[in-house]
């Protein structure tokens, strides 16, 4: 891993730490008494707030894990250089398209 | 942990609670990448209409899924917090008691998947 991407792990980390307390947070909340469309829809409907939360997060989460991905590659299988790489977009540019989506689905939709 | 200079490595290492705490973090985090497409297509399922997000989350509050969830509340937890704990030791001066906040990462990742599970029973 090189000192670009590492500190794009780091800081990617660094930005989901306190997104991903208050997502916890949200989880207990939400399931306390059973999920549905209507409840998830009703908060996060034409919400800029919960619209730029999730958007923040997914693209952190995406980077971050993409990264993470790499670097596990590198150390547990052979694969090396071009491989690594493809592997990284791959895995970071998916999880960015869903999540995107998702996130578009729930607020704007 | 490596053996002393000149003695082969026996991998003793791997018995050391930081060890054990780098392995688990790359095993949640491999299972965080690997669940998070299947989260971001459920929410996605709004587009096709309300009622499929509906469905799909009827079928959440059966008590297999229960459990799964309660794992994924427990890999989020441990990752989240192993993540901050490497954030700190890499940021920070050296202290100690790094293997005290494994063990506390490990305590409080259990104690809320099983809130989690207690309170969707």
């Amino acid at each position: 891993m090189n000192v670009r991407l590492y500190v794009l792990q780091r800081a990617s980390a660094a930005v989901m730490a306190p997104l991903l307390l208050i997502h916890l947070g949200v989880i207990f909340y939400a399931s306390r008494r059973g999920l549905s469309a209507s409840d998830i829809l009703a908060r996060t409907r034409g919400s800029l707030f919960w619209g730029a939360f999730y958007a923040t997060l997914v693209v952190a989460a995406a980077t971050h894990a993409a990264i993470g991905v790499r670097v596990v590659a590198s150390e547990w299988t052979r694969w090396h250089g071009g491989m690594l790489e493809a592997l990284m977009w791959a895995c970071g540019l998916l999880l960015a398209a869903l999540g995107l989506t998702a996130v578009a689905a729930v607020v704007l939709v | 942990m490596n053996g002393k200079r000149g003695e082969p490595n026996t991998g003793g290492h791997r018995r050391d609670p930081l060890w054990l705490a780098a392995w688990l973090h790359r095993i949640s985090g491999l299972a965080l990448a690997a669940f998070l497409p299947l989260h971001f297509l459920v929410f996605a399922l709004v587009l096709s209409s309300k009622a499929a997000l509906d469905g799909f989350l009827r079928w959440t509050a059966n008590p297999a899924v229960k459990v799964a969830e309660a794992g994924l509340v427990f890999l989020l937890t441990l990752h989240l917090l192993g993540g901050i704990r490497i954030l700190l030791l890499e940021n920070l001066p050296w202290f100690a008691g790094h293997k005290q906040l494994v063990a506390g990462a490990l305590l409080t990742a259990s104690m809320l998947a099983l809130v989690f599970l207690v309170r969707a029973a």
